[in-house]
């Protein structure tokens, strides 16, 4: 019994140990650490797991934190890569951006709502509650949920800057966190509207959950039309470096454009490029 | 006590010591992490997350606007109501099993209440959205608001109010029960007049304590109450509570914004300890009038008249 409690110690104590921070025994040439978009992060562990298994001894770590967090890490040099979920912005250039995949955002209707396409003023007018029933857009006398994502999200700033409205115009009924939370809304309710992912809404709807995309300028809202770049919301899952990467870097970044993982890229509902 | 006793019984107080700093190790966490938002060069301070300091308000934190009094309301309103529903179907359960049900009634019921409780909150959260939330919505658009939240929340805490008041009325002492029977009051006035009263302490426990889960839940919550930052001004309007906030923002918050966020956290958490203290208190009121009864007085057999009806 005595013997065994110095055991147990260490054992509770391990853990803490093990989270002390990563780059204090980094190896440059056996670990790769990256970080930023909780968006992006899914799919890059995805990869990272793969790429783990063909060589072995290679450690890749990955941290969320945002977008921001990606650029800075990336531009301080702490990361091997940041991951940002958009296009760099101008003040951005100096950092190289390579694109693992686009994803693209649609509108998302009730299956039974009848309305076939809106017009860019009738989603500004709905999202800003001055059209607050389907009748006023082509449909049936029913009131309209706007449903809206969390303030900060990616999606939603890409959203409201494609529509030019300023966030505190927006009057929602829903605030929404991830795409499958959007979409389970809007299945269970035939008065709403909402905007997700467009590879998980396609998903959805081809398992028969009942939401319909809605064409956005003319175009179908479908993953065939992002992967042309015809589809006017859309944005590319960047990782970005301040230098060109060399090395273990290097081979991962190649290995995680090859098509070798397009499967994981669909797996993860966005569109190979 | 044998030695392998004693060593037992000091590992297992020293897992019991570490549970205890580890709770201090997530309040010194919470306050560190919270620390910017609370006391920081720029930050509004507590006056500003309870939007007591006159500013603009509302909780816009890429525009540095960290008003969290209404996502407290909303938790208040929430957590609370859910308790009103909750606790007439919590007591009955427990009474019921308690003074009126057969054994055999009383250990299904004891089960069917046991798996209730282990249903994860995330099940809670799906039914009440793709069955609840439209239900509502039919009625009410857009159907996510305070009134499903309350709802659901309802029935999460319904097993937790059961069990813990159930343990209560376990506790009154047999002689008091006895001692009622003898003077030939009817099975009514027993469970109303002498073992309720008896239990009061424990129940009030089990009300505190089963607030406290509805403070804290957050997922089922996040899936049925809409999440629009507002005040709650009715039953149908969605609303945001403080967990669903954390839960919602937590993944991108940056700086200001996610010390905010561990500040609503900080929050919570003595907002549901300060609920578990009530409970404690409360408990041991009960533990205090039990030691009053004469050692020995409890006898193994129940008396009749509180045995089941046939």
């Amino acid at each position: 019994m005595l013997s065994r409690r110095p055991l147990l110690a260490v054992g509770l104590l391990a853990p803490l140990l093990a989270a002390r921070p990563t780059g204090l025994r980094a190896q440059a040439d056996k670990r790769l650490l990256l970080s930023g978009s909780s968006t992006v992060a899914p799919l890059v562990l995805e990869i990272a797991k793969r790429f783990e298994s063909l060589n072995p001894g290679v450690r890749i770590e990955v941290q969320t934190g945002g977008s921001s967090r990606g650029l800075a890490d990336a531009r301080q040099g702490r990361v091997a890569f940041g991951m940002v979920s958009r296009a760099l912005k101008p003040e951005e250039a100096d950092l190289q951006a390579y694109t693992l995949a686009r994803d693209g955002i649609g509108l998302i209707v009730h299956r039974s709502n009848p309305v076939v396409a809106l017009s860019a003023a009738q989603v500004q007018a709905i999202y800003t509650g001055q059209v607050r029933d389907w009748a006023a857009v082509g449909g049936p006398a029913r009131p309209i949920s706007v449903v809206h994502k969390a303030e900060g999200r990616s999606t939603q700033e890409l959203f409201l800057q494609h529509f030019g409205l300023p966030g505190s115009a927006v009057k929602p009924q829903v605030v929404i966190g991830d795409n499958a939370q959007g979409i389970k809304t809007v299945a269970g309710n035939p008065g709403a509207i909402g905007y997700v992912s467009i590879g998980s809404a396609e998903f959805e709807a081809g398992l028969g959950t009942p939401i319909r995309l809605l064409p956005m300028d003319g175009v179908p809202a479908t993953v065939a039309e992002v992967q042309r770049g015809r589809f006017p919301i859309s944005r590319p899952l960047n990782l970005v470096s301040a230098q060109a990467p060399t090395g273990l870097a290097a081979r991962f970044l190649a290995y995680a454009r090859s098509p070798a993982v397009h499967d994981l890229v669909r797996e993860q509902f966005f569109v190979p490029v | 006590m044998s030695r392998s006793e004693r060593g037992l019984g000091r590992a297992l107080g020293a897992l019991a010591l570490l549970s205890g700093v580890l709770l201090l190790g997530i309040v010194a966490h919470l306050l560190i992490r919270s620390w910017p938002v609370l006391a920081g060069p720029q930050a509004p301070g507590l006056g500003g997350l309870l939007g007591l300091d006159g500013g603009p308000g509302g909780w816009h934190p890429l525009e540095g606007r960290f008003d969290l009094s209404p996502m407290i309301a909303a938790s208040a309103a929430a957590a609370g109501g859910a308790l009103l529903l909750a606790a007439p179907f919590g007591l009955a359960c427990a009474i019921h099993e308690h003074f009126l049900a057969g054994p055999r009634t009383a250990r299904l019921q004891r089960l069917a209440i046991g798996l209730l409780a282990g249903i994860p909150s995330v099940v809670f959260g799906l039914w009440g959205l793709t069955v609840l939330v439209p239900l509502i919505g039919r009625w009410q658009p857009p159907g996510a608001s305070l009134l499903a939240a309350m709802l659901v929340l309802a029935l999460m805490i319904v097993p937790t109010v059961a069990l813990l008041a159930s343990a209560a009325l376990a506790q009154v002492p047999r002689s008091v029960l006895q001692g009622a029977a003898a003077l030939g009051l009817s099975r009514r006035a027993i469970v109303l007049g002498v073992a309720l009263p008896a239990a009061r302490s424990g129940l009030w426990a089990a009300l505190l304590l089963a607030l406290a889960r509805a403070l804290g839940e957050t997922l089922a919550v996040l899936m049925v109450a809409g999440n629009v930052v507002a005040w709650p001004a009715g039953l149908f309007e969605p609303l945001r509570v403080l967990t669903a906030n954390i839960a919602l923002e937590m993944a991108y918050a940056e700086g200001l914004h996610r010390a905010s966020l561990y500040a609503a956290g900080l929050l919570l958490t003595a907002l549901v300890l300060l609920l578990a203290g009530l409970g404690l208190l409360a408990g041991r009121g009960l533990r205090a009038g039990r030691a009053q009864t004469l050692p020995g007085a409890d006898t193994p057999a129940a008396p009749a008249a509180l045995r089941p009806l046939p």
